[in-house]
């Protein structure tokens, strides 16, 4: 079996099997925390997981190996998704991901790089994270590193105005090792996103402010690996993928819910949740 | 010694006698840094003109990113640069620098204690005619209270030369409040700024003043002004506000048992509350505090709005006399 720490996969059968691994990994430690971010966190599985895997070069054991790809995941929210990704690449032991939100862990309540090597940037407050990426995008240009920086972010986050400077930024510096993606669920805490501050449309915005735009359904393997290979392809500006995804997405009973937005499972809901995606 | 060297020198000696903007000496060590050193890098939020990072920017303009009018932007991307290894620089006005982007400081500075130098300038209420929209006068207070955070500001021209290239060699969060206005020289030929360490010019055995930034100079002029009177005034320039050199404040109470504070700030969360919560745990003694009085500035030159918010000798003289003659 192909060792996921080499950061290279590109089969997507192998890569299906790593992403309902990390939802159920996921699943695990929300049920365990007791609390924590559980739509959010399963909607950006299978992007990141592509992009993880299949793209990003990395050395979970020389976290700051300075030529690493960088990856920010700017909606902090989804920690148990980033952990769950390291944890499955080897940053730190399988065991770890129990102490999930309790004192003195780790993995805090939404990502510290202070406390998890690994982490690129300390993310929760959101409409962060491009702006970080655009600086880690600018520095690695100055010093002509050839590696890439991605930043997650999504959909309601883009409602923060800082989202909208950082993608003036990209642009304006033509920023071609950047590659953001807008994890299009739909729903944020209060309702659906269009009934709160319809973010629509989106790629007609990213375009307006001078992106390179690519729409895929954000749980579709090969698509992903396809945008992610298109945006390597891209010179002169920046990519972003809007990846059209469900919230909760492999669990039915988290699907599309707004209510599970921050909410833990039970574990009566772990129960029924790892039987459907270990029968998926 | 080449012909550029021998005009600097002579540069440096001939402003030595004229009052020099703090922002002017910071634009100067800025551009010296870039030459020493590649890992600079520069951000600023379309004030390069008025905050002097533009001399940089003329140099090197590979290093330098102007961000347009997005201070919350230009932080994160500091933190970014800083995370990839350069020493940035970023710099707009205090109000803007401080206010505008608090939680991207918060975040992406302070709690992922990124190597990031934050240079504002236009701090206090010497910015004069703009009015209050855009004088700074809560900035302290504001990156006081981040963990990780340092806090500086310079008395003076030399003073800033020095911080300048002193935080370099400091690996985290930075904060350094410069001003707009001209400022006399003030601080000794041969001092150096020592991060943490506060300068004392002598220490008074019926008060002494803690002051910072242009008030150390106002304060020195108080202090001779109660000389005259027959009050040993001491002064003490406190340039690191934060870590507050606690051994030097306490020394200072201990000996005259009366403090003042002075600051173009306001008197909640500056360098008078700093005092006060040092002095009030370890050493209690009589604090008064002199900066804004819980107000908003005004428009109008800065001479006047000092005099105003009775930011003078005058006010220190008086305030030290009262306190003398009630106890």
């Amino acid at each position: 079996m192909e060792s996921p720490q080499n950061g290279k996969i590109r089969d997507i059968e192998r890569l299906k099997e790593i992403a309902r691994n990390i939802r159920i990994t996921i699943l695990e430690m929300l049920t365990n925390a007791g609390s924590g971010h559980t739509g959010g966190s399963l909607s950006a599985v299978d992007v990141c997981v592509g992009i993880y895997f299949s793209k990003m070069n990395f050395r979970p054991h020389d976290p700051l190996w300075e030529d690493r790809d960088r990856f920010i995941l700017s909606k902090g929210h989804a920690a148990p998704l980033l952990y769950a990704i390291m944890a499955e690449a080897g940053y730190f032991p399988k065991e770890t991901i129990n102490t999930l939100r309790k004192i003195n862990s780790p993995l805090q309540g939404h990502p510290c790089c202070k406390s998890l090597p690994g982490v690129e940037v300390s993310t929760g407050s959101l409409g962060q994270g491009l702006s970080v990426a655009n600086g880690m995008a600018l520095g690695l240009r100055l010093d002509n590193k050839p590696a890439r920086v991605y930043c997650v972010m999504g959909d309601g986050e883009i409602q923060e105005g800082q989202i909208w400077e950082a993608a003036m930024t990209s642009a304006h510096y033509k920023l071609d090792n950047l590659c953001a993606v807008v994890d299009n669920n739909g729903l944020q805490i209060d309702g659906r996103v269009e009934e709160v501050m319809s973010i629509y449309p989106i790629s007609e915005k990213w375009r307006a402010f001078g992106w390179h735009t690519i729409e895929i359904d954000g749980h579709d393997m090969e698509q992903i690996l396809n945008a992610l290979d298109e945006a390597e392809t891209v010179k002169g500006r920046p990519t972003v993928i809007i990846a059209k995804t469900i919230k909760g997405k492999g669990v039915s009973i988290f699907e599309n819910k707004v209510e599970y937005h921050g909410v833990a499972p039970t574990r009566e809901e772990f129960e029924r949740a790892l039987k459907e995606l270990q029968n998926g | 010694m080449g012909d550029s060297a021998k005009e600097t020198v002579n540069q440096k000696e001939t402003d030595k006698k004229q009052p020099r903007a703090t922002r002017d000496a910071y634009g100067d060590a800025l551009l010296e840094l870039g030459r020493r050193r590649d890992d600079i890098v520069v951000l600023d939020a379309d004030l390069s003109c008025s905050t002097k990072t533009a001399k940089f920017a003329k140099e090197f303009p590979e290093r330098f990113f102007n961000m347009g009018i997005a201070e919350q932007d230009m932080i994160g991307t500091a933190a970014g640069l800083a995370l990839t290894g350069k020493i940035p620089f970023a710099s707009t006005f205090a109000v803007f620098e401080t206010g505008r982007a608090w939680d991207q400081i918060r975040l992406t500075v302070c709690y992922s204690n990124t190597n990031v130098k934050l240079v504002a300038t236009h701090g206090g209420i010497t910015v004069g005619e703009d009015g209050a929209s855009h004088q700074a006068l809560e900035d302290i207070a504001l990156m006081r209270a981040l963990p990780n955070m340092t806090v500086i500001v310079p008395a003076d021209a030399k003073e800033t030369e020095s911080v300048i290239y002193s935080i370099v060699e400091h690996r985290g969060p930075v904060y350094v409040r410069l001003g707009r206005a001209k400022v006399p020289y003030v601080m000794p030929d041969d001092y150096e700024f020592k991060l943490g360490k506060g300068y004392v010019f002598h220490i008074g055995k019926d008060v002494n003043i803690i002051a910072t930034g242009i008030m150390v100079g106002i304060a020195l002029e108080a202090s001779r002004m109660l000389e005259d009177e027959g009050i040993d005034a001491g002064v003490i320039n406190i340039s690191t506000i934060k870590p507050l050199d606690e051994e030097t404040v306490i020394s200072a109470a201990k000996a005259s048992g009366f403090i003042i504070t002075a600051e173009e700030h306001s008197i909640i969360g500056g360098l008078g509350s700093a005092v006060c919560e040092c002095l009030s745990e370890r050493h209690p003694v009589p604090v008064k505090r002199i900066g804004i009085n819980d107000s908003f500035g005004c428009s109008g030159s800065a001479s006047e709005l000092l005099k105003f918010h009775g930011l003078t000798p005058e006010n220190i003289v008086n305030t030290a006399k009262a306190f003398i003659n009630s106890s």
